[in-house]
């Protein structure tokens, strides 16, 4: 398996706090990836600052290619999409218009394919055909999000970044959007995908990291993940006592 | 020598020269003290209270035309004649601009201080240039010719004809301003004003009303402006229309901007650069350029941009820094007799403090909370958990009175609060924090803590200027260092806020909140943010405060932080409660459980191959 | 006031009208996309009518002296951030700098142009690079700062722009000749051509702006630029070249809007302070975010200074200017501005 994505010592500060603490992270091609760790862990942190928008030290490689001061405009260029946790959609325009503005660095750089772009992500998301002249501020939060998913996948690109996306969804929806980013495989997209809601996503993902206070506390396969009680002391701040709490295996 | 020493020295030195300055640098001199007047105004209006005004000039109008034509029109010679002696007239003038200034300056703050960000300096334009039109229009104040022949002051049989002997006055009018306002700046009220710029939340939680306060830094500054116009007058024995329009405003920003615009002495720095600059430029420029007109305007354009990108706190601070190098600092004031403040009796153990009252919030379509019902009792800590999106954050606004339920109640201490605003809250006996801190970093831990006791003072505007508040001043400050005593600071008491680690800021919030003497103190995530250690010290003092007999309602993401410290737990999913109990109960919870972890494992995603 | 008075007064307010609708178009736009109050318009109004004056009247207008100099800072300073490793787009930062001020020497001193078409196009070439390079200079470089800070820069920059004007065009006012000397007939009413001129550019220039902004997919990206920063970027839009654009966008508006009020009025160098001012209640009206709104706004306007200044002449500023209280007051009351974080 060839390696798409890396991180080698990554850090990310604020001042002189440190939100994010030498991580090392890898993610394959066709890979599902999912960095998964109690509220306030540093995963939209580090999300945010592989995407350019924060600064951070230690080393990026992206297809090889190791890029020094990681820019927005850099990630973008070289196929990475981000989908941030607020979403950021244009609030005052149609669904169509936010698609078609998701395919703004291809259409500047030639390539002219929105109509048939747009035509996937209807496939991926009927409801957002139903709704495609609609002001995006006015649809539910589970069409956000699948907007929002469907505008970073309007450029096509080689890696896609999830901010949490079921943050303020009902489980009903998460489980569809998480199914849509199971399928993404097919059209020869990697996924990271940052997550609150440990147990779905490590039933959509290859493998894992547990993100806790800005490290690595846990990786390895999600199956494995999933049923790993240490998780579980994690998310519930029963640190290092033992946890006697009972799992549904 | 100290910094007041300094002062003393120069104020010494202009007042024994000035018998043997040219007439020209005397009548520089009188102008600058004029400017200064307004831009001290400015730099309480804008410096202090986040409030920038470009149409000050419009109340140097108000004052210079209402002394004018009280001492000229014939009108008012007729009303006056028998009454007040001509000699007398311009002093009525003056109580006649001031008043005319007051109801105006009431009227428009009023209506336009309530423009939030910046609709209120655009407005500010409107209604300079608005009063500009209309002066230099009216007929009985003379249109664009204005009013001649204004008579001089007269003080104690003494004519003050001419610059000379005018000008000690107006510096004398200045320094005394610059002193009440010095003191009104470092009383309760000052702290009160200091605390608009940084948000209406902050401020009103600890019990100030903003809006009412905006006014009267409005109108204060307003009164400055007319007296400073009273004085042209007198000055200049004519007033036309011109020395008002709105690029005159804008100096008068600029003065405060360049100077400094939260420092009182930045306006009397920024008035003499500008004008001392001006001076030059009127001569220099036209033979320059070869052209007549007034450039001088370029040159403060692009002097205020350069300032804006360099000098953002204007010039004033870089000059005192240096100063200070060479100067020693203050004596500390030992304190003196301290008055009693406003106390109240704690509610014993076990008692009901806080009640939400199958509380429900909605926006538009979305129920962001959902018939939560919830107590707080003194001697405990309850925490209100959940994951992101769970309406946390509304439901603490609900309780802290910054936002009022679409249905239910809450209630505090026995009494309903809906449609209360926060003040009330805070009169009641409830003290918060904020989940980012909002203290003002470069004041002193001390001052900060003092503003949580803003309510318990009394003394006034009138009272702090004239220094008749230090009684009740020094027993604030003391309550202020007790409380940052109390919670493990003192240390760093004198120190500037903004100094201290994370940690120590949120605990310092606290401390001021404490300083209100609160029943229930409600923390907005105060876990956030810290260090392993720090949080041990804020469950430290959390635990020792509970003791004390305080309720403490506490937002936090942070489970363990939060596990061994509450009696109780609420948790909180998509609005709605969906546990209540002792830690153990909570965590042993399966739907706490699926809350945080997601999901149950019964239905597995269905995964494309 | 009988019925043709009140005709008369009427269009007279129409054609005001449309030149504040323009003016309150241009503020919209800049505040939309840079969160900047661009006062400065007033001024670039009365340049571009004043530069027009002088081409017609055979001189070199100053104005090509002006956009040389801050082309030539603007050079000077992106190659100084470019020394200190920050990103320059060179082809967007060389077109304001090199090709427009060459085009406009080129114009103004190699061509030479007679006819009012060439000149009117000349002047468009001067005014609008004028627009980015402000940009650049003044306010890129407090990107971040508040609308506040923005607004006093604002400020600062009309004051500099006003001397200026003085210096290059001296205290006297100009008059342009009309682009149209034809006189109409419309139901016993007098209408100029060149009324008929301004209210049908003014009319286009809105129609394209509208098309522009609502149809063609860079319009829909400067648009999302001001809604969404982040989002802008995430989508590959170049968001610092947004300012650029609006900015020449404003620029040029300002130009055409100089060229149609100089046969109507002579202008000075100050006049563009209150043209701006007024085109400014507008856009208030407006919200600073709504043009429909801003355009009705700016009908309102001229039509309330075209009534105010037949029956009480001396007072027609002062009602003017005292609408915008109530108007920023009911403005506010409907933006909940969550002032806290300013």
């Amino acid at each position: 398996m060839t390696v798409l994505f890396e991180l080698q010592d990554f850090s990310v500060a604020y001042g002189a706090v440190e939100a994010v603490h030498q991580v090392a992270l890898q993610v394959n091609e066709g890979e599902i990836v999912t960095v998964i760790g109690p509220n306030g862990a540093g995963k939209t942190t580090l999300l945010c600052a592989a995407m350019g928008l924060l600064p951070s030290s230690g080393s990026l490689t992206l297809a090889g290619e190791r890029i020094a001061r990681p820019s927005v405009e850099a990630m973008v260029a070289r196929g990475v999409a981000l989908v941030p946790e607020r979403r950021e959609l244009f609030g005052e325009m149609s669904v169509e218009d936010n698609l078609l503005l998701g395919g703004f660095y291809r259409w500047r750089t030639g390539r002219r394919d929105q109509k048939e772009r747009m035509e996937e992500v209807f496939a991926i998301f009927p409801r957002l055909k139903e709704r495609r002249a609609q002001l995006s501020s006015t649809l539910s939060g589970g069409e956000r999000q699948m907007l929002a998913i469907g505008r970073a996948l309007m450029a096509r690109p080689r890696l896609l970044m999830l901010d949490e996306p079921s943050l303020g969804l009902a489980p009903l929806i998460v489980r569809e959007v998480l199914h849509v980013v199971s399928s993404l495989r097919s059209l020869g997209v990697s996924v990271l995908l940052v997550e609150q809601n440990a147990r779905a996503a490590l039933q959509v993902a290859d493998r894992g990291y547990v993100l806790e206070t800005g490290a690595v506390a846990l990786t390895g396969p999600a199956q494995e993940l999933l049923h790993d009680r240490r998780i579980i002391d994690t998310y519930l701040g029963l640190g290092n006592k033992s946890a006697a709490v009972a799992v549904a295996p | 020598m100290t910094r007041r020493h300094l002062t003393l020295l120069c104020i010494a030195a202009l007042a024994l020269s000035w018998p043997w300055l040219p007439e020209f640098t005397v009548t520089l001199f009188s102008y600058i003290a004029l400017y200064s007047l307004v831009a001290a105004g400015l730099v309480m209006l804008t410096g202090v209270g986040g409030m920038t005004s470009f149409g000050q000039a419009a109340f140097v109008a108000v004052g210079a035309y209402a002394t004018a034509w009280i001492c000229t029109s014939p009108t008012a010679t007729a009303a006056l004649g028998g009454i007040v002696p001509a000699a007398l007239l311009p002093w009525v003038g003056l109580v006649f601009g001031l008043l005319l200034t007051f109801v105006v300056a009431w009227s428009l703050g009023a209506i336009t201080l309530k423009l939030s960000g910046h609709y209120l300096p655009l407005c500010t334009i409107a209604w300079g240039l608005s009063l500009y039109f209309l002066f230099g229009n009216l007929e009985f104040l003379g249109g664009q010719t204005g009013i001649t022949g204004v008579p001089a002051l007269t003080v104690f049989g003494v004519s003050l004809a001419s610059p000379r002997a005018l000008g000690p006055l107006i510096w004398a009018v200045l320094l005394l301003a610059l002193w009440a306002l010095h003191n009104l700046l470092d009383s309760r009220e000052g702290r009160a004003v200091r605390a608009l710029k940084s948000g209406r939340v902050m401020a009103e939680s600890m019990g100030v009303d903003t809006a009412r306060y905006r006014v009267k830094v409005f109108v204060l500054a307003a009164l400055l402006a007319a007296v400073s116009g009273w004085l042209y007058a007198h000055l200049q024995r004519f007033v036309n229309p011109t020395p008002f329009n709105i690029n005159i405003g804008i100096e008068y920003l600029f003065m405060a901007v360049v100077g400094g615009s939260g420092h009182l002495w930045g306006a009397v720095l920024g008035a003499t650069l500008i004008t001392l600059v001006k001076e030059q430029l009127q001569d220099l420029l036209p033979k320059l350029l070869g052209a007549s007109g007034n450039f001088e305007v370029i040159v403060f354009g692009l002097l205020m941009l350069f300032v804006l990108q360099r000098f953002a706190e204007g010039l004033w601070p870089t000059l005192a820094r240096v100063a200070g190098r060479f100067l020693k600092p203050e004596p500390v004031r030992a304190a003196q007799a301290v008055a009693p403040l406003d106390s109240r009796t704690l509610p014993a153990a076990g008692e009901l403090l806080l009640e939400a009252d199958r509380v429900t919030k909605r926006f538009g379509g979305l129920i962001a909370n959902n018939a939560v019902a919830m107590t707080l009792k003194a001697g405990e800590v309850h925490a209100l958990i959940g994951p992101n999106g769970a309406g946390k954050s509304t439901f603490f606004n609900m309780i802290s009175g910054v936002d009022d339920p679409t249905e239910g109640e809450v209630r505090l201490l026995g009494a309903a609060m809906t449609g209360k605003p926060s003040r009330d809250f805070a009169a009641r006996g409830l003290g918060r924090t904020f989940q980012h801190v909002r203290l003002l970093g470069n004041r002193s831990v001390l001052e900060n803590v003092a503003l949580g006791a803003h309510r318990r003072g009394h003394r006034g505007w009138i009272a702090s200027m004239l220094r008749l508040d230090r009684a009740e001043e020094a027993a604030l400050l003391a309550e202020a260092r007790r409380q940052i005593e109390r919670c493990g600071l003192g240390a760093h008491a004198d120190a500037p806020a903004a100094s201290l680690a994370l940690g120590q800021q949120r605990v310092v919030e606290i401390a001021r909140a404490l300083a209100g003497q609160p029943a229930a103190l409600l923390l907005d995530e105060p876990a956030a943010g810290l260090r392993h250690l720090e949080k041990q010290a804020l469950a430290e003092l959390l635990s020792q405060l509970r003791a004390e007999g305080l309720g403490i309602l506490v937002v936090e993401h942070d489970m363990e932080f939060v596990m061994n410290l509450a009696d109780r737990i609420t948790v909180l999913e998509f609005g709605t409660v969906i546990a209540e109990g002792t830690p153990a109960q909570v965590q042993s919870n399966p739907r706490v459980l699926d809350a945080y972890l997601g999901g149950s494992d019964d239905e597995p995603i269905a995964v494309a191959a | 006031m009988d019925l043709q008075i009140a005709l008369l007064l009427g269009q007279d307010g129409i054609v005001n009208g449309a030149v504040y609708g323009l003016m309150a178009l241009a503020l919209v736009l800049v505040f939309s996309v840079t969160r900047v109050i661009f006062i400065p318009q007033g001024e670039l109004v009365a340049f571009g009518a004043l530069s027009m004056a002088a081409l017609t009247a055979g001189r070199v207008p100053a104005t090509l002296w002006l956009l040389v100099a801050l082309a030539a800072m603007t050079l000077v300073v992106e190659a100084w951030r470019w020394k200190r490793g920050a990103t320059v787009d060179w082809k967007s930062t060389l077109v304001w700098t090199v090709l427009f001020p060459a085009l406009a020497a080129g114009l103004v001193l190699g061509l030479r142009p007679t006819s009012l078409a060439l000149q009117a196009l000349t002047t468009l070439f001067l005014i609008t690079p004028l627009g980015p390079l402000l940009y650049r200079l003044a306010y890129r470089p407090l990107a971040d700062a508040t609308v506040l800070i923005l607004l006093i820069v604002s400020v600062a920059l009309h004051g500099v722009l006003v001397g200026l004007g003085l210096l290059f065009f001296g205290a006297e006012g100009s008059r342009t000749p009309a682009f149209s000397e034809a006189r109409f007939d419309i139901g016993g009413v007098p209408v100029s051509g060149q009324s008929l001129v301004v209210v049908g550019v003014a009319f286009v220039l809105v129609v394209l702006m509208f098309l522009f902004f609502e149809r063609s997919i860079v319009g829909k990206a400067l648009r999302a630029t001001a809604m969404n920063r982040v989002g802008a970027r995430l989508m590959g839009i170049p968001t610092d070249l947004s300012g650029d654009l609006s900015f020449a966008l404003s620029a040029l508006i300002g130009a055409v809007s100089g060229l149609l009020i100089a046969p109507l009025t002579t202008v000075y160098y100050d006049t563009g302070f209150l043209i701006g001012l007024k085109g400014f209640v507008a856009a208030i009206v407006g919200g600073l975010g709504s043009y429909p709104i801003a355009l009705l706004g700016a009908l309102l306007v001229g039509q309330l200074e075209a009534f105010s200044s037949f029956w009480a002449s001396a007072f027609k500023e002062v009602l003017v200017f005292t609408l915008i209280i109530p108007v920023l007051w009911w403005r506010s009351l409907r933006s909940r501005h969550v002032e806290d974080e300013e």
